[in-house]
C-alpha cells in the first residue's frame, strides 16, 4: 500500500490498470478524458496486457465493449455527459445481455446549453438502463469503488455492469491523498475472470441478442435483470465488508455521519457530501441537531435500509445535483421521499437542488438549507418543496 | 478455390428453418459467403430482416457464434469482438483460429451504421463486413435508405403527382470503403456464386478489413416473384446497375464486362419490378433516360478506374 498525491483520474486509471483487464473500449470526452489517455499510455509501455480500441464515438465504444464482453473477455470503457448519452442505447443492451462492463462515470452537466462542469445529469438520466450505480465522495471512494465494481459485476448471482461515479473536475482533476493497494493486493481482490456462454468458446457456438417477438420471452428477461439488481443488493455489501477486512477501509450502501439523534438529516451524493459532513460539524458545534447521510449506491436502491436510518428525523433535506423537469423533485429526492412513505412516522422531505452545470456550493448555501429546514422542524410547512441553492434572482 | 460440389457438400453454417421469406437473397449471400469460411467464426449481425429472422428466442438458425446488439454498429461490435480474441489468443487463453464477419442490411451499412463501420475499418481489425445490399429499409416494410436507387418507388418515396419515387441516386458505398485504403473491397452478386464465394475466400484470407458489396433482391420490397431473385440479380449485372467489380490494396479490377448488346438496358429490368411500375407510365420518360444515362456515367467511370488504379 502507499499514499499517493494524484487526481481523481489518475486513481480511477490506476485501479484499472492494477485490475489489467483483457480489453478496453475508449473515446475522449471532457472530464474523463485522462482516463482514456492515461490507459492508452500504460498499453503504449507494455504495462498492461489489455488490449485498447480508439473508437471512433461512444456508441461504438460501448458497442465494442458489449462485442468484447460476450465474446469472453474482462472489459472496461469510461465516459462523461455526452458520450454517456450518446451511448445509452447501449448501456440497456449491455444489462440485458448480462455483460459484467465496468464503467467509471465522471458526471458532467448535459448539453444545452453546452456546459463541460460537474452535475449528475449524465449518470442520473441512465438511472434506469439497468446498470449497478455507485457513487463515490472523492478519489479515495473512486479508487476503491473502480475495483470493487469488477467483483459485484461479475458475481454469479448478479453478472450486471456496474458503473462507478465520481464529480467531474470537483474530483476527477482535483489532486488529493489517495491509499493505493499494490498490484498483488488488487489482482488477488479482484480475481480471474470467469467468461460465460462467449462468442470464442468454439466448443459451444452461442447466439447473443436474439430477436425476441410477441409471445416470447421478453418480459421474463426483464424480471430475471430486476432478480440479478436484488442480488446485487447483498453482493455490493459483501464486496465492502471483504474490502474493509482487507484493506480497512469498508463500503456500505451508504453512509452516515452525527445522524443519532439528530431532527434535520441532509441527504447527499457525491462530492457534496464532503461540504455537507463538513458544515454538519459546525452545525453541531453551534448545538444544532444535524446529521448527513451519503448515498452510495443509486441502483439497486437500498429502500429499507435508508427507510430506516431516516426514521428518527423530523425533517429531511435531500440534495440533488440533478434536475428532473417536471417531476416532483429531483431523481435523489423522488427515490427518497418514495422509501419514506411506508415510514412509520413520516418526517416532512424538501429537495435542494445545487451545482447545476458547476456551480458552487459554498458552505452558507448549505446553512441556507438547514435554516429553512429548522422552520420546518419547529412546525412550519415550507411553501416550496423544491429549491434551488446558489441562483441568480429574476 | 474449392470445388462447387465440395463446397456444396460440407454442412450448412446457416440451417434451415429461419423465417426469411421465400426468394429472399440475404441466406442465399449469407450461406455463400460462410461456406467457404476457412474455420470457426464469430458472426455479428445488425438490426433488419436477416437478424430478426434467423434468431427468434429460443431458436437460431446459426451454427457459428452470432451476436447481435443494435442496428448501427454491427462494425463496432465485431471489433470488439475481434479484439477481445486478439487479447485472449495473446494471453495464450484461446487456442482455436477464428474468423470474424459482419453482415449488415444497406439501411445498416450505408446510412445508420456507417460511422461504425468506418470506424472499424480505419482500425485495421481482422474481419470481413458484408452488406446485404436489397435497396431500401425492407424490415419495416420499404422505406427508402441512401441505397435506393433513383426512381423507385418506397413508403417513404412514394409516388404521387409530385413525385416519381425517390429523387437521389445511390450513394456508392463501395467507392467510400475504396476511399478507406481498405485492403479488399469488392461488389458481388448471388447469381455468380463462383465469384461471390471467390471473393469471400479472398477476404477472408486478407488480414485487416475487407468488405463485400452484394446484391440481395428482395420480393416484397421489389415487388417480385419469389422464383426470379437470381435472374434479377443477374440483369441487375448485364445492365451494368450492378458491375462486379474487386479493388485489392487499391487496384480495381472488374470481374464481369457486358459488350454490346450483352449490356442490357437498364429500363428491361426495371419493368420487371413493381416499384419502378410507374416509371413505363406516360410522363416519365426522363427519369427513365436519367437512370440510364447515371448507369453509363458509372460504367465509365468503372472502366477509367480499372485502366487508371
Amino acid at each position: 500500500m502507499a499514499r499517493k498525491a494524484i487526481t481523481g483520474n489518475g486513481a480511477i486509471a490506476l485501479a484499472l490498470k492494477q485490475v489489467e483487464p483483457d480489453v478496453m473500449a475508449a473515446y475522449p470526452i471532457t472530464p474523463q478524458t485522462e482516463i482514456a489517455q492515461n490507459y492508452a499510455q500504460f498499453v503504449a509501455n507494455g504495462d498492461v496486457v489489455t488490449e485498447y480500441i480508439a473508437v471512433e464515438s461512444e456508441h461504438s465504444a460501448m458497442s465494442a465493449a458489449i462485442g468484447s464482453a460476450a465474446a469472453g473477455a474482462r472489459t472496461i470503457t469510461a465516459t462523461s455527459s455526452q458520450g454517456f448519452a450518446l451511448m445509452w442505447e447501449m448501456l440497456f443492451i449491455a444489462a440485458s445481455l448480462r455483460l459484467p462492463i465496468t464503467m467509471p462515470v465522471i458526471t458532467r452537466a448535459l448539453s444545452g446549453p453546452i456546459n463541460i462542469h460537474c452535475d449528475h445529469s449524465d449518470s442520473m438520466g441512465g438511472r434506469d438502463c439497468g446498470w449497478i450505480q455507485l457513487y463515490g465522495e472523492d478519489a479515495q471512494e473512486g479508487y476503491d469503488n473502480a475495483i470493487q465494481a469488477f467483483r459485484i459485476a461479475e458475481h454469479m448471482d448478479v453478472r450486471l455492469p456496474v458503473m462507478t461515479m465520481i464529480d467531474g473536475f470537483i474530483i476527477s482533476g482535483a489532486i488529493g491523498p489517495v491509499e493505493t493497494l499494490d498490484d498483488e493486493q488488487v489482482k488477488e481482490f479482484v480475481g480471474d475472470y470467469v467468461a460465460v456462454n462467449a462468442l470464442l468458446n468454439v466448443e459451444k457456438p452461442v447466439t447473443v441478442g436474439a430477436f425476441d417477438s410477441l409471445g416470447g420471452w421478453y418480459f421474463e428477461h426483464k424480471i430475471a435483470q430486476n432478480r440479478a439488481m436484488e442480488n446485487a443488493m447483498d453482493v455490493i455489501e459483501e464486496v465492502g465488508r471483504e474490502f474493509g477486512e482487507l484493506f480497512g477501509r469498508e463500503y456500505a450502501h451508504f453512509k452516515t455521519h452525527e445522524i443519532e439523534g439528530a431532527d434535520i438529516v441532509l441527504v447527499a451524493i457525491g462530492s457534496a457530501a464532503g461540504n455537507v459532513k463538513t458544515m454538519v460539524d459546525t452545525l453541531r458545534g453551534e448545538g444544532k441537531k444535524v446529521g448527513v447521510l451519503k448515498v452510495r449506491t443509486f441502483r439497486p436502491f437500498p429502500t429499507e435500509q435508508i427507510r430506516e436510518a431516516l426514521s428518527g428525523a423530523k425533517v429531511i433535506g435531500v440534495m440533488d445535483r440533478s434536475d428532473s423537469f417536471g417531476a416532483q423533485g429531483g431523481p435523489l429526492f423522488t427515490e427518497i421521499s418514495s422509501a419514506l412513505y411506508e415510514a412509520e412516522t413520516q418526517p416532512q422531505i424538501y429537495n435542494f437542488i445545487y451545482g447545476l452545470g458547476g456551480r458552487d456550493l459554498f458552505p452558507d448555501d448549505i446553512r441556507g438549507a438547514v435554516e429553512m429546514l429548522e422552520k420546518a422542524a419547529a412546525g412550519e410547512t415550507l411553501a416550496q418543496q423544491r429549491h434551488y441553492l446558489n441562483v441568480r434572482e429574476g | 478455390m474449392a470445388k462447387p460440389k465440395e463446397i456444396a457438400n460440407k454442412p450448412e453454417r446457416l440451417t434451415g428453418g429461419h423465417r426469411l421469406c421465400a426468394g429472399c437473397g440475404a441466406p442465399i449471400n449469407v450461406r455463400q459467403v460462410m461456406s467457404v469460411c476457412p474455420g470457426p467464426a464469430v458472426v455479428s449481425v445488425s438490426t433488419g430482416c436477416l437478424e430478426v429472422s434467423t434468431t427468434i428466442y429460443p431458436y437460431t438458425a446459426w451454427k457459428d457464434s452470432m451476436i447481435h446488439s443494435a442496428f448501427e454498429n454491427a462494425g463496432a461490435t465485431i471489433s470488439g469482438v475481434e479484439t477481445a480474441y486478439n487479447s485472449l489468443k495473446k494471453q495464450g487463453k484461446i487456442k482455436d483460429d477464428m474468423y470474424f464477419v459482419a453482415f449488415g442490411g444497406d439501411g445498416g451499412t450505408y446510412d445508420i451504421g456507417l460511422q461504425s463501420l468506418s470506424g472499424a475499418v480505419e482500425r485495421g481489425h481482422n474481419f470481413v463486413y458484408v452488406c446485404y445490399d436489397n435497396g431500401a429499409y425492407m424490415n419495416t416494410g420499404f422505406q427508402r435508405s441512401s441505397a435506393t436507387p433513383y426512381g423507385a418507388w418506397t413508403t417513404t418515396s412514394p409516388v404521387g403527382k409530385e413525385s416519381a419515387g425517390k429523387q437521389q441516386n445511390r450513394k456508392d458505398l463501395t467507392a467510400i470503403l475504396v476511399a478507406h485504403d481498405i485492403p479488399y473491397a469488392a461488389t458481388a452478386s448471388p447469381h455468380n456464386f463462383k465469384d461471390l464465394m471467390n471473393k469471400a475466400e479472398k477476404a477472408f484470407a486478407t488480414p485487416g478489413p475487407a468488405f463485400i458489396n452484394v446484391i440481395s433482391p428482395c420480393p416484397r420490397g421489389w415487388r417480385t416473384p419469389g422464383d426470379q431473385t437470381i435472374a434479377l440479380a443477374k440483369e441487375a449485372v448485364q445492365s451494368c446497375y450492378w458491375p462486379l467489380y474487386e479493388v485489392e490494396n487499391g487496384k480495381y479490377k472488374i470481374n464481369y464486362k457486358p459488350k454490346g448488346a450483352k449490356k442490357t438496358p437498364v429500363a428491361d429490368w426495371l419493368k420487371k419490378q413493381g416499384r419502378f411500375a410507374h416509371l413505363f407510365k406516360p410522363g416519365n420518360e426522363a427519369v427513365l433516360a436519367d437512370i440510364q444515362d447515371y448507369i453509363d456515367r458509372k460504367w465509365e467511370e468503372l472502366l477509367k478506374k480499372e485502366e487508371c488504379l
